[in-house]
């Protein structure tokens, strides 16, 4: 791992992620776009943070699924779609936008991986 | 036992399963509809580029979500032979004949609430097309209206048991009725609620003679199908991000064709000339969609287990999917059950140009105040925010505290209320609340939207599989629309 300076870099630059949703549960994937960024992703995209982006729904939990052989982390986050598809009074009641939300979280990148980030 | 069922004319697919001894080839699985309301011209590609390949091939639409076999169920009560997908007509008719006159067999949930209502609907196209009425297997078994089964949902719901009417209960039941319909010679198997993967897992077992303990094999068949079934979703539909995510020509996005090995590894690609993408990015993206834990994902047929599943890019808009394994499929069912919710009431008005923001609040408090605290209301500031915002406003409170909805200053809002209240009646009163603002409101209001409808509630619970019978018949020209049979 880099020792080198850190830069403030938006999620959305190392990863991509798409949002499914079962009730009133939304899973949500977060997908290194390098293999790379797949370490400093798995380290700092923690449930604890995910579960602090998402407070105002006030999620009852957050579990973190680790796919090393597809650098990607997969969230399952319980009672977040405010009753779900069929209750929701949200005009997206499937929660469908929550990934890009998401991927708007801060992350603290090694200055030398910036050349693997997109955009 | 004889049917009077037409002749197969022409089909590549021998009847009888596999002999293990001798693996038969790949079977190609083409996809032609995600969901209900998908596009009626994705098919037809497909079946082109199946055709041409002139191997065994299966085409299959997924067109149920959890809402859409209440809305059938509902359908069905209206008119007895409704109660099916309401495009199938549309879905069918570009690509009937040439399924047929190629041996491309159909599985589908298309029955939805009524499988023999699909059935006639069919046989009246092919009349239509000048066709001769296809072989058409009938799933059942999924259906659990009616007394027989009432209290042993109501155990198995417990508290959950909706107060209100029940308006549909349904067993995602798995792939076995569709395999052995395929076996029998089925040209074109229609389903209610199956789970969806069993779509592909059905007619992969099918083809290659998989036992139903062969849990490895099972689990790759289902992520196979898992792949597919939302259609567009894996071939760069819900997945472009301009700048970081490009997809070419999304307009014209074309529709996935896996090709499933005898070992069940499988292939995902999509017709030539069609536009979108098929890489590791959407392919990743599509195999975790609305996954919960990838080493336990429940089906009917297995747990599959993607944990350790890596995918490669093995060729243009081609990427194999490898290293799923499966586990001893569960010993309960979930059962969706649906019951009528009340009323949900929406409403829209603008508020543009100067001071738009400071209006929009005020028409919200006034709206607050008329109403009272009857039923759970919601208010959005669209052109602020529309959907990432939450029922009790925190969101945008938050917003307002941190100065940025003021130092951005937006020019043009739109303000959008929703209301659930238990009748139709009751949930009136918000739609001509805001109508009333257009004069008794700030000022400059404008572009009053209002709309009503009846919602629905689900819950799930889950049942001993011993409990579910499901199996398939053939469809008959004189079988009645209503008839539910048991074997």
């Amino acid at each position: 791992m880099s020792s080198c300076t850190l830069l403030s870099v938006p999620l959305f630059r190392l990863a991509h992620g798409r949002t499914g949703d079962k009730g009133n549960r939304s899973n949500i994937s977060v997908i290194a776009y390098h293999p790379l960024l797949w370490p400093v992703i798995e380290a700092q995209v923690t449930a604890e943070r995910v579960a602090a982006h998402f407070a105002a729904r006030r999620p009852s939990g957050v579990a973190r699924h680790v796919l090393p052989r597809l650098q990607a982390l997969n969230f399952v986050i319980d009672d977040v779609l405010e009753g779900g598809v069929n209750s929701a009074l949200n005009l997206d009641s499937h929660g469908k936008a929550l990934a890009f939300d998401l991927l708007q979280m801060d992350i603290a990148l090694p200055a030398d991986l910036l050349v693997h980030c997109k955009g | 036992m004889a049917h009077p069922l037409p002749e197969l004319n022409s089909t590549r697919w021998p009847d009888g399963p596999a002999c293990a001894s001798t693996p038969r080839g790949p079977l190609l699985v083409g996809c032609g509809a995600g969901f209900s309301g998908d596009r009626t011209d994705a098919a037809r590609p497909v079946v082109d580029a199946l055709m041409a390949a002139g191997e065994p091939a299966v085409l299959i639409f997924e067109t149920l979500a959890e809402r859409t076999l209440a809305l059938a169920q509902l359908a069905r009560e209206r008119d007895p032979s409704a109660g099916y997908e309401p495009l199938l007509a549309d879905l069918l008719r570009p690509v009937l004949a040439d399924c047929l006159a190629h041996g491309i067999r159909i599985v589908s949930n298309f029955g939805a609430a009524n499988p023999a209502g699909a059935a006639a609907c069919i046989a009246a196209l092919a009349e239509e097309l000048g066709l001769r009425v296809p072989r058409m297997a009938l799933v059942h078994g999924d259906d659990l209206m009616g007394a027989k089964h009432g209290q042993a949902l109501q155990d198995a719901c417990g508290a959950q048991w909706p107060a209100a009417r029940v308006v549909s209960a349904n067993a995602y039941i798995g792939a076995q009725p569709i395999a052995q319909a395929l076996q029998e010679g089925a040209e074109i198997v229609i389903a209610g609620r199956v789970a969806d993967p069993a779509l592909v897992l059905g007619p992969a077992v099918a083809w290659h003679g998989w036992a139903w303990d062969e849990w490895d094999l099972l689990a790759r068949g289902t992520m196979a199908g898992h792949l597919l079934e939302c259609g567009a979703q894996v071939c760069g539909g819900y997945f472009a991000d301009p700048g970081y995510k490009n997809v070419p020509d999304l307009a014209h996005v074309g529709f996935p064709i896996a090709r499933i090995e005898a070992d069940g590894s499988c292939t995902i690609g999509k017709p030539e000339g069609t536009g979108g993408l098929i890489n590791a990015q959407t392919v990743k993206e599509q195999l975790l969609y609305e996954v919960h834990d990838p080493a336990a994902y429940l089906t009917p047929d297995v747990v599959a287990d993607i944990s350790q599943a890596w995918v490669s890019e093995v060729g243009p808009d081609q990427v194999r999917l490898e290293g799923v394994r499966g586990h001893a499929r569960p010993s309960h069912l979930k059962i969706n059950v649906c019951s009528e919710r009340g009323w949900l009431a929406e409403a829209e008005i603008s508020y543009a140009g100067a001071h738009a923001l400071a209006r929009a609040q005020l028409a919200r408090q006034i709206i607050a105040t008329r109403l009272g605290a009857q039923g759970r209301l919601r208010c959005d500031f669209i052109g602020v925010t529309s959907v990432l915002g939450d029922d009790q406003g925190q969101w945008l409170a938050q917003l307002a505290d941190a100065g940025t909805a003021a130092r951005e200053a937006p020019r043009d809002v739109r303000v959008r209320w929703a209301w659930e209240q238990p009748t139709a009646q009751a949930a009136e009163v918000l739609l001509r609340e805001v109508n009333a603002l257009y004069t008794c409101g700030p000022g400059g209001g404008g572009g009053v939207r209002t709309q009503l409808r009846s919602r629905l509630s689900t819950v799930s619970c889950l049942l001993p599989r011993e409990q579910i019978v499901c199996g398939w018949r053939w469809w008959l020209p004189a079988t009645p629309a209503l008839v539910t049979e048991t074997p």
